[in-house]
């Protein structure tokens, strides 16, 4: 006996739309052809096997029907061990799906190339962002569908890759997710379709905020370290070459919903940023605040906060101002000639983005998120770029840069293109000296 | 089944284990009924303090009588149960308070001003703090003087053991009993304040009249011992593991005491008192909710967090004070303290 199946109200929401989503799922007819094995299952590879990679898995693996999670890859060896046994954890009753076995389990810096070798239809990217492109282009050139985290590069070489690779994709009718689960939030669609129909007139302004507490600390100290290269890659959010510095890895939700009300990406911008909390050496090299104004081409701002300061005003949030009225967008509430708020079901995101990759992969229909994905990343790239340089940066400017921030060489004895002084202290950005283009 | 009915005698038999052997961190608490007033804790090297209220011992009947509008089941049988004297938190425990734990901010604050830790700093730095949460745990609700949300319970009873370590008093979350009486503070109505939802709007925050948000806290009017957003605002983690058939597991004819369901799974643990997000029904003193795996649907990390209740908008919680400080043996035996069951296993350092 359950006395009350539905707690409160969103808890009640939230489950009638669970069902409604697999109901929906289930009226897709399946397109066998789309499967070299010629079973209709879609077997998935995840290479990245951290936390979020296997979330996504899981995800993957919850909703779409016959969907099988064959093989696994992560530069270390016992995250890819530990990787199957995780998922099947997560996924109860249907651990059956977890089909991987050591002889499809792979570590080190090629990891990715087996897995995607290993005859599966659809990649995971979910290692640091800093390998996206990489792995992205290997996956596309093999011919395999792609889903990958945002963002998926940390500099202006790492967008171009993505860019052409995409163009590939699109011409194999490959199928590419990008991990901005926004545009599968029910709130969000329901809000921006409503501003594009001209809710509140025409934007004149944005707001856009990730400011929180910051994230997880760095699980390597520098004294234990065993190599250079290993150190960083552990602790890869402090690391510019790995997750593009926090604007990029986290603020990028925001500033891509800010891209998105507005049907385009910003022309150029300016800011300042620093880093004033996270001061220890074992925070290498990141700031932990940033402060934007990225410009479009019609004159209208997009002002951008993101802080990593625990103890200060914190909002995750995205607003826009228009010429008939305003928008609390994250919160779906619009304030202009009529109130509106959305109020419906509002299923899961993350498992969301997954259902719909999978019934595209199901269908054959279009789908291809890859240049948004691409286009978000340079816009926090370029955020990045003004902060850490302090002058004004131009999207054609910061788009023709070649500036890699990636090692030349990847092993674990290699040098990653940043290092310490004999302290452990890594050089940080200084405004009006670093250089970015 | 791992609910425990903890009799008289068993109580009194540990009561004589606890005068052989006393913890020594709070072995000076005298644990008379005449230190039940109400007092101020200052968190020790913060700005930051609290008031508890005295809840004195007695007994009542727990849950519901069948007549009772909008009754559930799992509100009965009534049944007499005996409480021990403690103190309550006059609010749901606030950002203000959590916040210290969960970010380090006492610790922050000896840097900056360079000074020694106490010995009771020493304890409290001890004990373990939550990862970084990954997003703002606010929601954009708000901060100082809001009540804090979206801790799963084994967060909250850790914040409990940090707490306690740092000023030198036991602290921790109430069983749902306890809960329950000190909501009724002596009534026997469907709200500590009557029967009539029309009264709700001056005591309680709910979905009719929240603005679908938390409210800062003591805003309201608060029951007849004191204690403020009892019904609503957000609803409060106890210790128990819920049972819909829990009640029927006491006799009628003699108090239970000290009933409690020990949890040994993650979910579902009782959450009590109703919320912002709650239609009135939800916040009667008798009304029991409880957690399950969709409080934490959104977290999209494997394992999830053992800290975040992701989607729990609508859950914080309010400590107690035990008059008489358990034993060590009793925190163990009825496993007071933050033990996490083997299907929510901590991953340190939990990336986003």
């Amino acid at each position: 006996m359950d006395p009350h199946p539905s707690t409160s109200r969103r808890d009640f929401l939230k489950t009638s739309s669970v069902a409604a989503v697999g109901a929906g799922l289930a009226q897709i007819s399946l397109q066998s052809s789309v499967y070299a094995s010629g079973d209709d299952s879609v077997k998935i590879g995840l290479i990245g096997a951290g936390g979020r990679g296997t979330g996504a898995a899981s995800q993957a693996l919850s909703v779409a029907p016959n969907a099988k999670l064959t093989a696994v890859g992560d530069i270390f060896e016992n995250a890819a061990q530990a990787a199957a046994s995780n998922i099947k954890g997560a996924i109860g009753d249907k651990a059956s799906r977890v089909t991987v076995t050591p002889e499809t389990t792979f570590s080190g810096f090629d990891a990715y190339k087996k897995v995607i070798e290993s005859g599966v239809d659809l990649v995971i990217l979910a290692t640091p962002p800093g390998f996206r492109p990489i792995h992205f282009e290997y996956a596309v050139n093999a011919g395999k569908h792609v889903f990958m985290e945002k963002p998926v590069a940390v500099d202006s070489v790492g967008v171009r890759m993505v860019l052409a690779a995409n163009e590939i994709a699109k011409q194999k009718k490959l199928k590419v997710g990008v991990g901005l689960q926004r545009h599968h939030q029910v709130g969000y669609l329901e809000t921006i379709q409503r501003l594009k129909d001209g809710a509140i007139g025409d934007i004149l302004a944005l707001r856009v905020y990730w400011n929180g507490g910051g994230v997880w600390d760095p699980r390597v100290s520098w004294e234990k370290k065993t190599s250079e290269m290993e150190y960083q890659i552990k602790n890869w959010y402090y690391y510019n070459w790995l997750s593009g510095d926090h604007i990029n890895e986290q603020h990028i939700h925001n500033l891509d919903v800010g891209c998105w009300v507005k049907g385009k990406y910003p022309v150029k911008c300016n800011g300042m940023g620093g880093r004033q909390f996270r001061t220890d050496k074992k925070y290498g090299e990141i700031f932990d605040h940033h402060y934007v104004e990225y410009e479009f081409d019609d004159g209208t701002i997009m002002y951008s906060q993101c802080r990593h300061i625990p103890n200060c005003w914190n909002s995750v949030s995205e607003h826009a101002h228009g010429s008939k009225g305003t928008v609390d967008i994250s919160g779906y509430k619009i304030d202009g000639a009529e109130k509106w708020r959305y109020r419906g079901p509002n299923p899961n995101p993350y498992q969301v983005e997954h259902d719909d990759l999978h019934a595209a992969i199901r269908s054959g229909a279009e789908y291809n998120e890859g240049d948004n994905g691409a286009y978000s990343t340079m816009t926090a790239i370029m955020g990045r770029d003004a902060t850490y340089s302090g002058q004004v940066i131009n999207w054609d400017d910061a788009m023709k840069s070649e500036i890699s921030l990636m090692p030349k060489v990847f092993s674990f004895d290699a040098d990653p293109p940043v290092k310490a002084d004999a302290e452990g202290r890594y050089p940080v950005p200084m405004p009006g000296q670093t250089k970015v283009l | 089944m791992l609910s425990l009915r903890t009799s008289r005698f068993v109580l009194q038999v540990l009561a004589c284990v606890a005068a052989v052997a006393p913890m020594a961190a709070f072995a000076a608490e005298p644990g008379k009924a005449a230190d039940m007033q109400p007092y101020v804790e200052m968190i020790s090297g913060t700005d930051v303090k609290f008031e508890m209220l005295p809840i004195p011992g007695g007994e009542f009947l727990m849950g519901s009588p069948p007549a009772e509008a909008d009754r559930k089941d799992d509100e009965g049988p009534q049944h007499p149960v005996k409480v021990d004297p403690f103190w309550m938190g006059k609010h749901e425990v606030t950002w203000n308070e959590y916040d210290i734990w969960s970010f380090n901010l006492d610790i922050k604050r000896r840097e900056l001003e360079k000074k020694q830790p106490t010995d009771l700093d020493k304890g409290a730095d001890a004990v373990t703090r939550p990862t970084k949460p990954y997003t703002d745990m606010t929601f954009g609700m708000g901060q100082r003087g809001f009540p804090a949300i979206c801790m799963t319970q084994h967060a909250a009873k850790k914040y409990c053991e940090w707490l306690s370590a740092k000023t030198g008093h036991y602290y921790r979350l109430p069983t749902e009993a306890e809960w329950e009486y000190a909501c009724r503070a002596g009534t026997t109505t469907k709200y500590s304040f009557g029967d009539d939802d029309a009264d709700l709007d001056d005591y309680a925050w709910h979905y009719g009249n929240s603005n679908e948000k938390y409210q800062k806290v003591g805003l309201k009017k608060p029951n007849p011992w004191g204690l403020h957003d009892i019904h609503g605002n957000v609803a409060e983690w106890c210790l128990d593991k819920y049972e819909a058939d829990f009640y029927s597991k006491f006799p009628l004819d003699k108090p239970a005491v000290f009933p409690l369901c020990i949890p040994n799974t993650e979910y579902p643990r009782v959450a009590r008192g109703g919320s912002w997000d709650d239609d009135p029904p939800a916040l009667r003193s008798a009304a029991r909710n409880y957690s399950t795996d969709e409080w934490k649907q959104q977290d999209p990390q494997i394992p999830k967090s053992v800290w975040y209740m992701t989607d729990a908008l609508q859950v914080g919680f309010r400590v107690v004070r035990p008059l008489k400080t358990p034993t060590v043996e009793e925190r163990k035996t009825l496993q007071l303290d933050a033990i996490l069951p083997s299907d929510a296993r901590e991953k340190a350092n939990r990336d986003q």
